[in-house]
């Protein structure tokens, strides 16, 4: 099975993100970039898959040169190989720009099976996916908290707000996954050696036949008009519990006229 | 005045309170069309969508809607922009109805924008990112904008509309019926709001100890009429399923009061839901980050505080 993983570069939670006040942009140097949480698990349960029916793991990234970080942690963890879409015209892409040029590069290298997380942690935007589906003309198979392949048979649980359905399509598709689907391995020091030796091939638009008329910021189908720092939340009222901690804060819950 | 599509959220008949939301905010863009999609309609909904202001009520309610994962609903949204060429397309920004904006945005070649806490003059619409951190103003530039609207961000005001019903007949393409729902799973999940419609949260935390002890949490938020959310450590121990895991890689909640019991207040928890209106903590550590957000903070244990809590508001009701 050719298994693709698309791993986004992001900004880590942890320090503070900011968008550039030139183009309104994600600030990638304001902070460290890190792999999307998500796509962890997206990579291991590839590597999974590969594991119990064979094949090949590739890692699709789009994103500046710093992103190749992120490509060579999903290869210390055990793919294969790795596809780098990196051009200038690619920065600012909104998500429709982003699917379309990942869309393409898939058609390029071809599939039987896209792998993504559900959603990336800077933009939150949790569309890429059906948007690949949509594009590709392939099942959507998202929100998968369980996958199972069998021959050319897919049935994943797709985690809803009232439990979850259980969904059936045949190969090629494109599955995205939740956090609660595996525990993503770390990758051995045999794994970090490794992956300086495998493939990582760079392709820019024209090499993807991406319409560049339809990526980058000047193409975006919206754009940030303005934007500013949220004000901090005023301090509030701290109380030490001395027996009548629920009490008081009944209190303030009445004094709010929450009860 | 142009049309403003709606995207009804329904559960089991039951139109939801986001839906409310979207038609309220829809009201001051032109006249909102409420679109239903999928089994359920009953003179019910209606009632419930012409009170709220839906002018137009477009019903596709046949099956195969919902049988298959999203691109239905999609297909169905794309022949309604071409036939009423409506200024927008409002849903609500839940996991489904987002990838349903995102196919509707490919198939109708417009931007889509996710996550909305408020839709002003220009249809420029307001986002919260970054966990609440930094507030964006940005607009859809080609095409019919497509907005996703979070859940609690609009008060909900009732406002007649004629509720003209428009039947619509949908023939859902080969194309879209490649991912079928076989099978159902319905949780238990109680009488409890949802959680990211609820106007209280109640969350516990590492702190709450066990899956058992997650019942004093349930009894505070039952005290409330709220929903029960948890963080991560909860989730991940077991103690509390998934889908109430609040946070960056859970649901992100505004409700207009969140508790937050025995939870240390992780960047990552604070991503779900910093952009509550009232923060109330409880956590037996004073150095807790959490008490940094908090409106109201108990230095305490739970074990103590939550249940005397809970017994207060009963007797004060
Ligand atoms: C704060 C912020 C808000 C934004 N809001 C919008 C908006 O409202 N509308 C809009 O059209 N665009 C928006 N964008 C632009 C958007 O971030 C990019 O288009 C992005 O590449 C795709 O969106 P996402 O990361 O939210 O995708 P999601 O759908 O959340 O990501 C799901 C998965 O897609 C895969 N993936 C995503 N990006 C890449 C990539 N570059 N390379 C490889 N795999 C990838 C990963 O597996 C990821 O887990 C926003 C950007 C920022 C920084
Ligand atoms: C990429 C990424 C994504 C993540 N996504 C999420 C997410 O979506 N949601 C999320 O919640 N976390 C998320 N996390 C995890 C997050 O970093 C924290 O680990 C998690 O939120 C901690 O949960 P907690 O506060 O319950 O536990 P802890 O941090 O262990 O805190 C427990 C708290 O309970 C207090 N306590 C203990 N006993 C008592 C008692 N008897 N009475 C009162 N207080 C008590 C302690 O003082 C402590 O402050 C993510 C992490 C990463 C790296």
């Amino acid at each position: 099975m050719n298994i693709v993983v698309c791993v986004k570069q992001v900004p880590d939670t942890a320090t503070e993100r900011k968008l550039r006040s030139d183009d309104k942009t994600l600030d990638r140097d304001a902070a460290d970039g890190v792999v999307n949480e998500l796509d962890e698990y997206a990579v291991e349960e590839a590597l999974r898959l590969k594991e119990a029916h064979g094949g090949e793991v590739t890692v699709l990234t789009m994103g500046p040169d710093k992103a190749s970080d992120t490509i060579r942690k999903a290869l210390a963890m055990g793919a294969d190989k790795a596809v780098h879409l990196v051009d200038d015209a690619l920065h600012g892409s909104d998500a429709l720009g982003t699917s379309h040029a990942l869309a393409q590069t898939l058609k390029k290298i071809g599939f039987d099976l896209v792998v993504l997380g559900s959603e990336s942690t800077d933009a939150r935007t949790g569309v890429l996916a059906a948007m690949l589906a949509e594009r590709l003309n392939v099942p959507q198979l998202t929100f998968a908290n369980k996958v199972e392949v069998n021959g050319s048979a897919i049935t994943i649980q797709r985690v809803t707000d009232y439990g979850y359905d259980r969904v059936e399509a045949s190969l090629p598709a494109v599955v995205s996954v939740v956090e609660k689907i595996n525990e993503p391995r770390y990758p051995s020091f045999k794994g970090i050696m490794a992956a300086k030796k495998k493939p990582v091939e760079k392709l820019g638009v024209a090499d993807a036949e991406i319409d560049a008329a339809q990526v980058g910021l000047a193409n975006a189908w919206s754009e940030v008009t303005d934007f500013a720092a949220a004000p901090p939340r005023a301090a509030g009222t701290i109380v030490k519990d001395e027996g009548d901690g629920g009490a008081k804060a009944a209190d303030f819950l009445a004094s709010k006229k929450f009860i | 005045m142009s049309e403003v599509l709606v995207l009804v959220e329904h559960v089991e008949g039951q139109v939801k309170k986001v839906t409310l939301e979207l038609l309220t905010l829809a009201r001051k863009l032109g006249a909102p069309s409420a679109v239903w999609a999928g089994p359920g309609y009953s003179a019910e909904a209606k009632a419930k969508l012409a009170e709220y202001g839906a002018e137009k009520i477009y019903v596709a309610d046949s099956a195969d809607i919902a049988d298959y994962v999203v691109a239905p609903k999609a297909e169905l949204l794309a022949q309604l922009v071409s036939s009423a060429s409506p200024a927008a397309v409002l849903v609500a920004a839940t996991a489904e109805a987002k990838e349903i904006a995102g196919r509707l945005a490919i198939k109708i070649d417009s931007g889509v924008l996710t996550d909305a806490v408020g839709i002003g003059e220009g249809l420029v619409a307001d986002q919260s990112i970054f966990g609440g951190g930094v507030n964006v103003q940005s607009r859809v530039t080609k095409g019919t904008p497509i907005i996703a609207v979070r859940p609690n961000a609009t008060p909900v005001e009732a406002a007649a509309g004629a509720g003209a019903e428009e039947q619509v007949s949908v023939a859902v393409s080969d194309a879209a019926k490649v991912a079928k729902v076989v099978e159902r799973v319905k949780e238990e999940k109680g009488a409890r709001p949802e959680l990211t419609e609820a106007a209280i949260v109640v969350s516990g935390g590492r702190g709450v100890g066990s899956a058992e002890n997650f019942s004093i949490i349930e009894k505070l938020a039952d005290s409330l009429g709220a929903a029960v959310g948890a963080s991560r450590a909860a989730t991940d121990a077991g103690w509390y399923p998934h889908q109430f895991q609040v946070g960056q890689t859970g649901k992100t909640v505004s409700p207009q009061l969140y508790i937050a019991a025995g939870i240390s207040g992780a960047i990552q928890h604070r991503a779900g839901m910093q952009t509550a209106k009232t923060i109330v903590a409880i956590n037996k550590d004073p150095e807790a980050p959490i008490f940094e957000l908090a409106d109201y903070g108990v230095v305490g244990d739970l074990n103590q505080v939550v249940p005397q809590l809970t017994e207060e508001i009963s007797k004060r009701k």
